[in-house]
């Protein structure tokens, strides 16, 4: 998709594939994630689900290059993760919108983080606002607007740049069943116009075999299993999935 | 690329609540009236104790009475020297503070955000700090060449410590959550600096530069009083001497305005600029 304003998502950029290689993580000198072995392919959008403490969040967190591994490899592309990038961008559970910035500023973040001349960047912006839906809320600021409309904003902002990989962090955990159904409709349009690879972490089997390319189940010791989604019963993924859990 | 998302019910933006938080505020002409009417008592209790010459420990007899003051007040609004005292005053507590609100946010950002910073400035900003500014008047009157100088460095001592504390406490309770969103945005620590930590420590630093503010006034006119030639603080304790009393509660109430008018034009400009802030309703002046 190449927006007006000459700002590209997906279009002439491929997906960036991840691996990680034996990798370990942890906070302080507690371990969360040990020995984990994952491989993204570039493009494809992969989910990570696992019960509540099971490192998914930690697992994204490293991807981003937040969270730097005590042992083994993480690769994005060829080049290992040494810390954030902008090609890396990231949804956060907790919105993570800078509350003094109305929604068009937040969402002109990245660009002008890169330097893109004001013109163009307001141009790729109202793109962005109109695209999630916002376009009446573009002035307000972030503790005017519903949970769900946070997380719109979260996403016009995070691909905006259009980044080769989004990394999204149970970005529709908090909201209620409707909204959630809505926003699952919504990334699923948007990335329809995008190669960029997806990794999503959620709690929740159903909405992982919504989006997911394949999804990755993740236990106490790390990847336990990857399945792919596409062409094989619904039912029996699910089942397979929470067997694995 | 298809038209707009959809916006369901339940994904509309905040209103104000329907319920109002907290006990009513009342109707703003009643709070008004509320403020002036304890003026106004105040000041009658004032005239009274002072025209029956009340001795009750507190011996009133000596000061003078609103009616007298009032006189001198009109009186000395007609003098040169009065506004003169007044710019005098002004320019030193400005000077002093804005050069107190620069070193420390600057010095406050610095110290939170580098722990090297904070290795060499912490121990010798931590051994001056508990030291009152005015007490620092005998080195103030040793170091600078001019006594203009000298206050204006009491005033800046006086402010910057407030400055610098609430600016390091705001940096260092700042979520970490806005800097990651930053970063993983592509923004380096000067981004992080520019878009995270300048504006999300605006609170915390207005209530710094809030109370640096109350301070500085306190040394500039205690500074005034004893090394200065001009000023509020100088003719209020000038008055003193020559026994004009009313002269000594005149210059007292123009410190309570300045001070009044300063530490607004603060609260003011923090206000507007922290509006990304959720307030109670009637949170207001």
């Amino acid at each position: 998709m190449t927006l007006t304003s000459g700002i590209t998502v997906g279009a002439g950029r491929t997906g960036l594939s991840f691996r990680l290689d034996g990798a370990g993580f942890g906070y302080g000198g507690t371990a969360v994630l040990r020995d984990v072995a994952l491989d993204v392919a570039p493009g494809e959008v992969m989910v990570v689900v696992g019960a509540s403490g099971s490192g998914k969040s930690t697992l994204l967190r490293a991807l981003a290059g937040l969270l730097p591994a005590w042992e083994g490899r993480v690769l994005a592309g060829d080049e290992p993760v040494t810390g954030p990038g902008a090609e890396r961008a990231m949804v956060f559970q907790d919105d993570g919108l800078l509350p003094w910035r109305t929604v068009r500023r937040n969402v002109e973040l990245p660009l002008a983080i890169r330097g893109v001349p004001r013109r163009e960047r307001a141009r790729a912006a109202t793109e962005w606002i109109d695209r999630v839906g916002l376009a009446e809320a573009a002035q307000r600021l972030p503790r005017e607007l519903s949970g769900g409309m946070r997380q719109r904003v979260q996403l016009a902002r995070a691909l905006v740049g259009a980044p080769r990989a989004v990394l999204m962090d149970e970005p529709f955990g908090a909201l209620d069943a409707q909204t959630r159904a809505d926003m699952q409709r919504l990334l699923l349009d948007v990335l329809r116009d995008t190669s960029a690879t997806v990794v999503f972490v959620t709690h929740d089997v159903d909405e992982a075999l919504l989006l997911a390319d394949r999804v990755a189940v993740l236990g106490r010791t790390g990847v336990k299993t990857v399945l792919e989604t596409r062409g094989g019963p619904r039912a029996a993924l699910r089942e397979r999935i929470l067997k694995e859990l | 690329m298809t038209g707009p998302a959809r916006q369901s019910v339940q994904d509309r933006p905040v209103t104000r609540p329907a319920v109002r938080r907290g006990r009513p505020q009342g109707h703003p002409a009643v709070r008004w009236a509320t403020r002036i009417g304890c003026l106004l008592v105040a000041t009658g209790l004032w005239q009274a104790l002072t025209a029956t010459d009340a001795r009750l420990w507190l011996r009133f007899d000596r000061l003078p009475g609103p009616g007298e003051v009032a006189a001198r007040f009109a009186t000395q609004l007609t003098t040169r020297l009065y506004y003169l005292d007044l710019l005098q005053s002004l320019i030193r507590i400005l000077t002093g503070f804005a050069l107190a609100a620069v070193a420390g946010i600057t010095v406050g950002v610095l110290i939170a955000r580098s722990r090297r910073a904070g290795d060499v400035l912490l121990p010798l900003l931590e051994a001056v700090r508990p030291i009152p500014a005015i007490a620092l008047v005998p080195i103030a009157i040793l170091l600078f060449p001019t006594d203009e100088q000298g206050i204006v460095f009491i005033t800046f001592t006086a402010a910057f410590f407030p400055v610098m504390v609430s600016t390091r406490h705001a940096v260092r309770a700042l979520p970490t959550l806005w800097e990651d969103a930053v970063r993983t945005l592509g923004g380096s620590r000067r981004h992080v600096l520019w878009n995270v930590v300048l504006p999300g420590t605006l609170p915390g630093v207005f209530g710094g530069l809030s109370v640096g503010m109350g301070v500085a006034w306190i040394c500039v006119i205690s500074a005034e009083m004893i090394s200065g030639e001009f000023g509020v603080g100088y003719r209020t304790w000038h008055a003193y001497t020559i026994v004009d009393y009313p002269g000594v509660i005149v210059g007292m109430v123009t410190i309570g305005a300045l001070g009044w008018l300063t530490s607004s034009v603060v609260e003011l400009v923090g206000r507007r600029v922290t509006r990304w802030l959720p307030r109670g309703e009637g949170s207001g002046t």
